[in-house]
């Protein structure tokens, strides 16, 4: 079969769906590839690479989309495009099936199949063609970089001969991949990097990342995003006052802000107010990774960089991705190319459209003729449920205290039963009558080894439990005395039966030591 | 019998091995405390064959070197991972020597009783202070050997106690002999040296438990007929109770449950020498005897504890039943190979592995050490966790890896590392399945819920090598290998390390 990757018609669109790398690795699917010519161009990639890399080159778009059977887009495809899909060709690309269903009825008409890029689910195995993920990476990257060009100052703090640079502050709203690209980003260039997200459980990346959490006090205790995909869920409308509170409290002190707060099919929710962007200093930034939905920022305008009253720029650019063509054009097709692997499992070149694949059905839209959005919820959940964490109580010293007299009571008290039980005992067998003194004089012996015994063991480290299995072996045979001391009777059964007991015990006492020796011999330290 | 240099010498030798044991408490002072437990064996024998009623030294001296070259052989040839048999065989010569000893204590009553009658006196007759026994005329006690004399000089009472210890010395050792062979026969498997085979699992002749009941009140029946009638023929069978105990009570517990067994039987051969050492007078016999005893009480109650399980019921074998049904296990076992594993590990930074007895079997831990060798290289954090009932033995883990040249600074116990988990990269279970079974902490209705795990699962990642997708000894699903992040790495423990060693790096 061939896949072919038309020129992105989109405005400003500078991404290609497939690169001369991933077409040679398409190649070794068993596919054959083909490319509208100069669809590579504002990606880096020319012609004469795609050549190269043995790929056909089609002249028009129209012919492209005749000649293959499987088209390889980035953004949805236009109406004009749509309408040249034709019976079996299968469409893969970022298509947002929930925003268009006409497109999608389009497509169903036609008979073509659609796999939607977005719709990828989130679990581990198909981390390697999520590509909403990488593409998120690289808008966080890219809007840190956008902050900074408009941004008059250094990132780091630095003390030069020409005076002190205080570092530049900056804060994260929402941590999902592209919050965490831009903590990971800003930090690297040396900016003290605060974060804040409504899923307390990703506090621990956050801080991995070199940020530091903003912790928000409130009694709901935030949400677990397990049960929604990995996805922050609408909060609260408590929970959000007292979210805008403390964002209020940051707002003088940060110089770049940028918002990544996004609710699965829903506007981009306001957190950063009018106000709040009164109350930063002139010369701060606003990057909105949220503009395509309406924005995070009140002010923020989809695809413009305005500057407020007070000096404060907001970036609404969509295009991030876009921005960095190369980066995002490589990443975006190796996301392809994994997609194509998991539909190729003989490598023949060969579709196999497999609806039973949590993956490939949960990214298909239509197929067979028939709309297949929205896909049934995955047989995998994206991500463990977070134990819910009960806090230890901290314990005041007095309660400590407490405590340690009770343990320390209750350990008083076993050890006194234990010795009155052992003492009336012991006794015990001294008022039997008749009691011979000779037996009692062994038997305190007796007792007295058995409470050495105890004390010694119980220091023996667990490690060498072995060593010391096969030292007491040794040691046992100790019995080896009552033998020699019985050879020497003038009975024969007594002497042939201690002569075996001197045997026995000496092959245990010189294995027990020597295999002791042995295994301690390798006990090395590092 | 004994002179004042004898017992002195066997104080010497009683401190030498209370030193012995106490040096164990760490890998150096071990090193030196061996050779106190040498010293003081040396010097217990050898006061014993100089000391005045030993005859026949030239062949007991010829016994003990022949006994030197056996013992040699074994303690040599024997693998690392062989270490439970050994430990276990050798429990028998000791449980053995035990029932000899004993027996040779009633053939001498006996004699000693004919002495009397010969000369038309009473054994045991006390004198006018009702509490010293008269004996015999002094040129007939001259002539009779120390231990002789020293049953002589007894009087009725004395005798009676001497019979309850000869009984019991002999008791716990014929248990101790025949439940020690039929632990290295479960241990050994198929390279036993046994002329039969037994099986690992808990197997039992029909009327289970109550055999055993049976067979101890019977016991106890005899040593009631012995004290009377003073019969060896009771003894003996006593003695023969005292093996079908051993034999069946032990033949009921499953592999898995050895380190207890191999520890109870540790004990039990310490008590019979001590039993052994009342009825001969040795002091130093009962020193030891009970050392020894209690160093093996403490390993089964250890490991016990490490199982969250009574004494009692490891002895009477099995699993406490289930209380309900079995929380469901959601999700899959995800399979990885080894260039998944190798390019975890080149990326983590700590590494934490778990050995089980699976390693042990592979004979992997050569394997594993080489790969804590190479990553270590790297400058990662490597370590391991040990649960104490992993393996067959007490310590076996520890022995393994110490063989295989794996620094024991890095080989950590259960409590020491379990709160690590959470800031670890990579867990990895070679081998290992019941001792990392979350559901001992998760689901109250789970036959090991209770027992301490290791919680390897709080790791970022998890690989658990393992052979297949059965079940662990106790017969339990694992929800670990369920789990979100963990990895199965299928295939046998040595080959599959193997594989990945090259990777690494």
């Amino acid at each position: 079969m061939k896949i072919g990757a038309p020129k992105e018609v989109g405005q400003g669109e500078s991404r290609v769906a497939m690169t001369p790398d991933s077409a040679l690795q398409l190649q070794k699917l068993g596919y054959d590839c083909a490319i509208e010519t100069g669809a590579g161009l504002a990606a880096g990639f020319s012609d004469a690479l795609y050549e190269e890399a043995g790929v056909e080159i089609i002249k028009t778009p129209a012919g492209l989309w005749k000649a293959v059977d499987i088209i390889a887009k980035v953004r949805p495809p236009t109406e004009t495009e749509a309408k040249r899909l034709k019976h079996g060709q299968l469409l893969i690309s970022f298509f947002y099936p929930g925003q268009n269903e006409a497109l999608m009825e389009l497509a169903r008409s036609k008979g073509a199949s659609v796999i939607a890029m977005d719709m990828v689910p989130r679990i581990s195995r198909a981390q390697k063609m999520d590509a909403l993920s990488s593409m998120a990476n690289i808008a966080g990257y890219r809007a840190v970089i956008e902050a900074g060009n408009n941004f008059g100052r250094f990132f780091t703090g630095q003390v030069t001969a020409a005076g002190k640079v205080p570092p530049a502050k900056v804060l994260v709203v929402g941590a999902g991949v592209a919050g965490l690209a831009a903590i990971g980003t800003a930090t690297s260039l040396g900016a003290i990097t605060y974060a804040f997200d409504v899923r307390p459980e990703v506090a621990e990346q956050i801080e991995s990342m070199g940020a530091e959490f903003v912790f928000l006090e409130f009694e709901e205790s935030g949400q677990d995003s397990s049960s929604t995909g990995g996805y922050a869920a609408p909060s609260s409308p408590e929970f959000r006052e007292k979210q805008l509170e403390k964002f209020r409290e940051l707002a003088p002190e940060m110089d770049i802000v940028i918002t990544t707060a996004l609710i699965p099919g829903r506007d981009a929710p306001v957190l950063w107010t009018r106000d709040m962007v009164e109350m930063m200093k002139p010369g701060s930034v606003i990057v909105d990774l949220a503009a395509e939905r309406g924005g995070n920022c009140e002010l923020t305008e989809k695809d413009e960089k305005i500057v407020s009253d007070n000096g404060v720029t907001i970036i609404g650019y969509t295009d991030f991705p876009s921005r960095m063509a190369a980066q995002s054009s490589t990443l975006y097709s190796t996301n392809i190319r994994h997609m194509m692997t998991d539909l190729t499992p003989e490598k023949d070149g060969q579709v196999k459209h497999d609806m039973e694949d949590d993956v490939i059905r949960g990214a298909t839209a239509v197929h067979d003729g028939e709309i297949t959005f929205p896909p049934p919820p995955p047989k995998v959940a994206a991500i463990a449920a977070a134990p819910r964490k009960e806090a230890a109580k901290e314990l005041t010293p007095e309660e400590k205290r407490a405590q340690e007299l009770a343990a320390f009571k209750a350990q008083t008290k076993r050890q006194v039963t234990l010795l009155a039980v052992g003492a009336a005992l012991v006794l015990g067998v001294g008022l039997i009558p008749g009691m011979p003194a000779s037996f009692m004089q062994h038997f305190i012996v007796f007792v007295l080894s058995v409470f050495i015994g105890f004390q010694v063991i119980w220091n023996v480290a667990h490690s060498l439990h072995t060593p010391l299995m096969a030292v007491t072996n040794a040691i046992s045979s100790i019995i080896i005395l009552g033998a020699l001391i019985q050879i020497g009777s003038s009975s024969v059964l007594i002497t042939i039966l201690g002569a075996l007991g001197i045997f026995m015990a000496s092959v245990n006492i010189f294995g027990g030591f020597l295999v002791t020796r042995r295994m301690l011999a390798m006990f090395q330290k590092s | 019998m004994e002179n004042a240099f004898t017992i002195a010498a066997y104080v010497v030798a009683g401190i030498l091995f209370i030193l012995s044991l106490g040096g164990l408490s760490g890998q150096e002072s071990a090193k030196r405390a061996v050779w106190y437990g040498i010293a003081g064996m040396a010097i217990a024998v050898l006061a014993t064959i100089i000391g005045p009623g030993a005859g026949l030294w030239v062949v007991s001296i010829v016994l003990i070197a022949a006994g030197a070259a056996v013992g040699y052989q074994l303690a040599t040839k024997v693998e690392m991972t062989q270490m439970p048999e050994l430990v276990a065989i050798m429990h028998s010569l000791v449980g053995l020597a035990a029932v000899f000893v004993g027996f040779n204590a009633d053939i001498m009553i006996n004699y000693i009783g004919n002495i009397y009658e010969a000369e038309g006196l009473v054994m045991g007759a006390v004198g006018e202070d009702g509490v010293t026994a008269i004996g015999l005329p002094r040129e007939i006690y001259e002539g009779l050997s120390s231990f002789a004399q020293l049953i002589a000089k007894k009087s009725t009472v004395e005798i009676g106690i001497l019979r309850v210890e000869l009984v019991l010395g002999i008791w716990i050792g014929a248990v101790t002999f025949t439940g020690s062979v039929i632990a290295y026969a479960k241990l050994a498997g198929g390279s036993s040296l046994l002329p039969f085979q037994v099986d690992t699992g808990a197997r039992q002749l029909p009327g289970g438990h109550l055999l055993n009941a049976a067979a101890a009140g019977l016991s106890v029946l005899l040593l009631v007929v012995y004290l009377s009638t003073g019969g060896s023929w009771a003894l003996v069978l006593l003695a023969l109770a005292g093996l079908f105990i051993g034999y069946h009570l032990i033949m009921g517990i499953g592999g898995a449950d050895m380190p207890v067994v191999v520890s109870m039987l540790n004990s039990y051969s310490g008590w019979a020498a001590a039993a052994i050492g009342f009825s001969l007078g040795n002091d130093l016999l009962i020193v030891v005897g009970a050392l020894v005893g209690s160093s093996g009480a403490i390993l089964s109650y250890i490991m016990c504890k490490a199982m969250n399980r009574s004494f009692v019921s490891v002895i009477l074998g099995g699993f406490g039943g289930t209380s309900g049904p079995a929380q469901e296990i959601e999700g899959e076992q995800i399979a990885i190979d080894a260039d998944g594993v190798a390019s975890a590990l080149n990326e983590a930074d700590s590494i934490i592995i778990i050995p089980g007895y699976g390693m042990a079997v592979a004979q992997a831990q050569q394997a594993v050490s080489e790969l804590t060798r190479k990553l270590r290289a790297q400058g990662k954090t490597v370590r391991f966790a040990i649960h104490p009932v992993a393996g067959r033995l007490p310590g076996h883990m520890n022995v393994l890896l110490a063989e295989a040249k794996v620094p024991y600074d890095i080989v950590l116990e259960m409590d020491e590392i379990n709160d690590d988990f959470p800031n670890t990269d990579v867990a990895i279970v070679i081998g290992s399945n019941d001792i990392v079974n979350p559901a001992a902490q998760d689901d109250p209705n789970s036959p090991i819920a209770g027992m301490p795990v290791l919680e390897c699962w709080k790791a970022k990642q998890v690989f658990v090598s393992k052979r297949g997708q059965g079940t662990g000894y106790s017969g339990i699903e694992n929800p670990l290998f369920f789990k979100e992040n963990t990895r199965m790495f299928y295939g046998d423990a040595k080959a599959s390390l193997d594989n990945l060693l090259p990777k690494i790096g």
